[in-house]
């Protein structure tokens, strides 16, 4: 049984592997087929055609395709990103400061966003129509069908135009202390929870509605359980794996997709970078941030697919 | 308070339908139940004798309400209690054993945690004492390991153990009735005895209650000291057991009666016939599933080596318990899973071992026909579509002829032109196999594969497909290959009879010619088959040694 769990775990993370692999090639790819000669772009439409094939050369752009890429591969294993295009600084240092950011964003979030969002979509399965399981239904509903540029601008208006609450703009280096550091959080945070929770409640009242509906609960029922017990100790258990799924994808949002509330709120993380850097055509950066994107959504997914492995008493 | 520990008076329960119609399934039900006495509910399905039976917990499933009566339990009523009242009641004084403990037991938690839960919700005694107590009764219930087996999940053990410990987690709250809901239906039949004798003790020992739910007389007829008949939601009959099994009275109970003991075979065996070419030769058919090993067997094989020969206008019967390969020889023959080595022939013809290999014409001779008619019909399509399929497909039949033919076809199967627009959700269990079946019929095929056509229905209906299956015989000049674990079903249609155990044949019988059979598994398996007769089970002589070789694998 040990085994078979390992080699279970082992066989998901080298499909892990493979798929960042692949994701690897089609970034690369997708970033070659752009448009326009990256030379010319950076020298500017007046420069002579002898100075842009020499810097066609100094930066390896003649080159085949596949030996660029694996250079680039050779170098993201050796912790070099490359060079920035738009202002010849180290990818790894534009990168730092602002991955550092989104993941205090994201894990502030998802430390919020997951014990709440379990907790509406548990208990309205548990109180399966009753009036607080529709309440619940509506309002998640409602959530998801508005725009999170909608939430986050009615946000603004009502926290730090009108009630004075909260500053509009985050500017993490001014955060001193505490106190600061939840004013500064506090409108991005609740923005991106509002988003995310949605679906966990969503997903996780299916999942556990689901399993409700099995004979044994019916059994638990006739044993004379109580609700929560029969939700807590009998559904949650076997609806895990599902849960566990959605709370991972509802999170790999926040690792790339949170633009919208980076940009109104002025906060310094990495989708914002990766935005700017498609304007600039700064092909390096952007190949260095998909990368990132596709790799925090790879371990989330995988992880959640290891807990639904591991929580699967046929293989215990 | 009066005598009797369960006292029903004019239940009514309401169902609500998918469409929101209210339909009373209940109509006034008035039933009794003195201490250590079993009653047996019994009816086809829908008449309503689960619910009743859950009533007595208070309990009805989702969409259906009490609606009127009363149902008390130890002199309290249970309508109308509050849903924490009834919480505990439930486990403590009335207590429950699924239809299919398989389905019931939670799979992720050991099964100890499970039996002792309900001592451990009604907090009955302290958690070393119900595990001492869970072992005793899984002693009592001549659990195979009974210290070690509550550690291991359900899945680790079989069905017979599983329905067992299932009635160990109904008794530890020592329940004063228990609530069997066919608890042996899902069991093969080696296995049913002894589950029912565990039961029969336990509860004699104990002096408990039991409302034992079931559409089998012969089971019943083991353990039941009252018997009611129930049909619609009404009871039909009730009585002691030996009055309704020697002078029925009520037309249904005779019909129950009647469609439950054999029918002797009226087929005269013909010699003749048989001395040219057989229909079907099947020889040294090995079938399995999963990736083929490095020897080019097959990772788990089903079916090893055998051999079989059916001749025209006769009938093969295939018996066997669960997982003994005979629905995987079935598939074999249709070519839905390519055997693996041997040889099929066909009217003298070698066939392809997969189905892609095979005619279009030879295809159409050799029809399948699945055990569940609800998942083998397209619930979207009309009856007419279903059946219109193969008529196109194998004939090229089309606009009025096609009409025409699908109304003949619904004649043969006895259904009315009036299920023509219909879909199967709007069908009977029986209609629908029906259905099934005449969908096998549009290809008009000469060889006809019946995977457990009659294992879904109730007896009565499905005595009335068999006689159906054998009109149809006489008129077409069909032959059938009839898979099933119901030795009676089987006997009743079947020429020749092969048994199956663990992907071998073990024994090839001819009933007609009364050959007795001679394998020890044979004559386990035919030893096993509950009679009508009350004393049966009592009085049952098994040999243990074989008990413990063909029933524990």
């Amino acid at each position: 049984m040990r085994r078979q769990i390992s080699s279970l775990v082992m066989r998901r993370l080298l499909i892990a592997l493979i798929t960042l692999l692949i994701v690897s090639i089609a970034v690369f790819s997708a970033t070659a087929l752009l448009p326009g000669d990256t030379a010319t772009i950076l020298l500017g439409q007046s420069a002579t055609p002898e100075a842009v094939e020499g810097l066609r050369k100094a930066m390896h752009l003649n080159d085949p395709a596949i030996i660029r890429f694996l250079k680039w591969i050779a170098g993201i294993f050796q912790g070099d990103f490359g060079t920035s295009y738009a202002n010849n600084v180290p990818i790894a240092n534009l990168i730092h400061g602002r991955l550092a950011n989104t993941m205090k964003l994201a894990g502030l979030t998802a430390a919020i966003a997951v014990p709440f969002a379990l907790t509406l979509g548990i208990t309205a399965a548990m109180w399966r129509g009753t009036l607080y399981d529709r309440i619940v239904t509506v309002a998640t509903i409602g959530i998801i069908s508005v725009p999170e540029f909608m939430i986050a601008t009615l946000a603004v208006l009502l926290f730090a135009v009108y009630l004075k609450w909260l500053p509009a703009l985050s500017f993490t280096n001014e955060t001193k202390s505490f106190y600061d550091l939840m004013r500064t959080y506090a409108m991005p945070v609740m923005t991106l929870t509002f988003g995310v929770s949605a679906q966990m409640i969503r997903m996780t009242r299916a999942a556990v509605v689901e399993t409700l509906n099995t004979p044994y609960v019916e059994m638990a029922l006739l044993k004379g359980a109580s609700r929560p017990r029969m939700v807590l100790r009998h559904a949650l258990p076997n609806a895990l794996g599902p849960i566990v799924n959605a709370v991972a994808l509802s999170l790999s949002y926040l690792l790339g997709g949170v633009i919208i509330v980076e940009t109104i709120f002025n906060y310094p993380g990495i989708a914002k970078l990766m935005v700017d850097a498609v304007s600039t055509r700064d092909l390096p950066l952007i190949q260095t941030c998909a990368m990132i994107f596709c790799l925090g959504y790879l371990a989330l997914i995988t992880a959640a697919d290891i807990v639904a492995v591991l929580s699967n008493p046929r293989l215990r | 308070m009066t005598g009797n520990l369960v006292e029903i008076r004019n239940l009514r329960v309401e169902a609500t339908t998918d469409s929101g119609r209210r339909l009373e399934i209940i109509k006034g039900v008035s039933l009794d139940i003195a201490e250590g006495e079993i009653v047996a509910l019994i009816g086809e399905s829908g008449s309503g004798k689960t619910t009743i039976a859950l009533t007595l917990m208070g309990y009805t499933r989702q969409g259906c309400k009490i609606t009127g009566g009363e149902v008390r339990v130890g002199g309290v009523d249970m309508v109308g209690l509050s849903e924490t009242e009834r919480a505990g009641i439930r486990g403590t004084t009335v207590a429950y054993v699924p239809q299919s403990a398989a389905a019931a037991f939670n799979p992720a938690i050991t099964i100890m945690d499970q039996v002792v839960e309900v001592a451990q919700i009604h907090k009955l005694m302290p958690a070393a004492q119900a595990r001492a107590k869970a072992i005793s009764l899984f002693r009592a219930l001549s659990l195979p390991e009974p210290e070690a087996i509550g550690d291991r999940y359900p899945h680790q053990v079989s069905g017979g153990q599983l329905q067992r410990l299932a009635a160990a987690m109904a008794l530890i709250g020592q329940p004063k009735i228990v609530i069997f809901d066919e608890p042996t239906t899902a069991l093969d039949v080696t296995t049913q005895v002894e589950v029912l004798r565990a039961f029969k003790t336990v509860t004699r020992q104990h002096n408990i209650a039991g409302i034992y739910v079931s559409h089998d007389l012969a089971v019943v007829a083991q353990i039941a000291d009252r018997i009611v008949v129930l049909k619609d939601g009404e009871i039909r009959e009730t009585g002691t057991t030996s009055e309704i099994l020697e002078h029925a009275r009520h037309p249904y109970t005779q019909e129950l009666l009647a469609a439950f003991r054999p029918k002797a075979q009226e087929r005269v065996p013909e010699i003749e016939t048989t001395a040219n070419l057989p229909l079907l030769m099947v020889d040294q058919l090995t079938v399995g599933y999963g990736s083929r090993l490095r020897n080019g067997e097959p990772l788990v094989s089903a079916v090893q080596s055998v051999s079989l020969r059916l001749d025209r206008g006769r009938n093969l019967g295939v018996i066997g318990e669960s997982g003994c390969g005979k629905s995987t020889l079935a598939r074999a023959i249709a070519g839905i899973l390519p055997a693996h080595a041997g040889g099929i022939t066909f009217n003298g013809r070698e066939l392809g071992k997969a189905g892609r290999s095979r005619t279009r014409n030879e295809l159409r001779q050799i029809q399948i026909v699945f055990q569940h008619a609800d998942t083998a019909l397209n619930p979207a399509k009309s009856v007419e579509d279903i059946l219109g399929r193969p008529l196109t497909f194998y004939h090229g039949t089309r606009g009025k002829a096609r009409d025409a033919r699908i109304s003949e076809l619904l004649d043969l199967v006895r259904l009315p032109k009036s299920v023509r627009q219909r879909r199967p959700g709007e069908l009977s269990g029986g209609q629908k196999q029906r259905v099934n079946f005449a969908r096998a019929l549009a290809a008009e095929p000469t060889l006809i594969l019946c995977d457990e056509i009659t294992s879904a229905l109730d007896t009565v209906v499905a005595a009335a497909v068999i006689e159906l299956l054998k009109e149809l015989q006489r008129e077409l000049g069909l032959s059938y290959i009839f898979i099933s674990h119901d030795l009676s079903v089987v006997e009743a249609i079947c020429d020749e009879i092969i048994v199956m155990y663990r992907g071998q044949k073990v024994e090839e019988i001819t009933p007609v010619r009364s050959k007795v059979p001679e394998h020890p598994y044979t004559r386990l398996l035919f030893s096993s088959v509950p009679k009508l007769d009350p004393t049966w089970l009592d009085g049952l002589q098994q040999d243990p040694e074989q008990v413990r070789t063909y029933c524990h694998h």
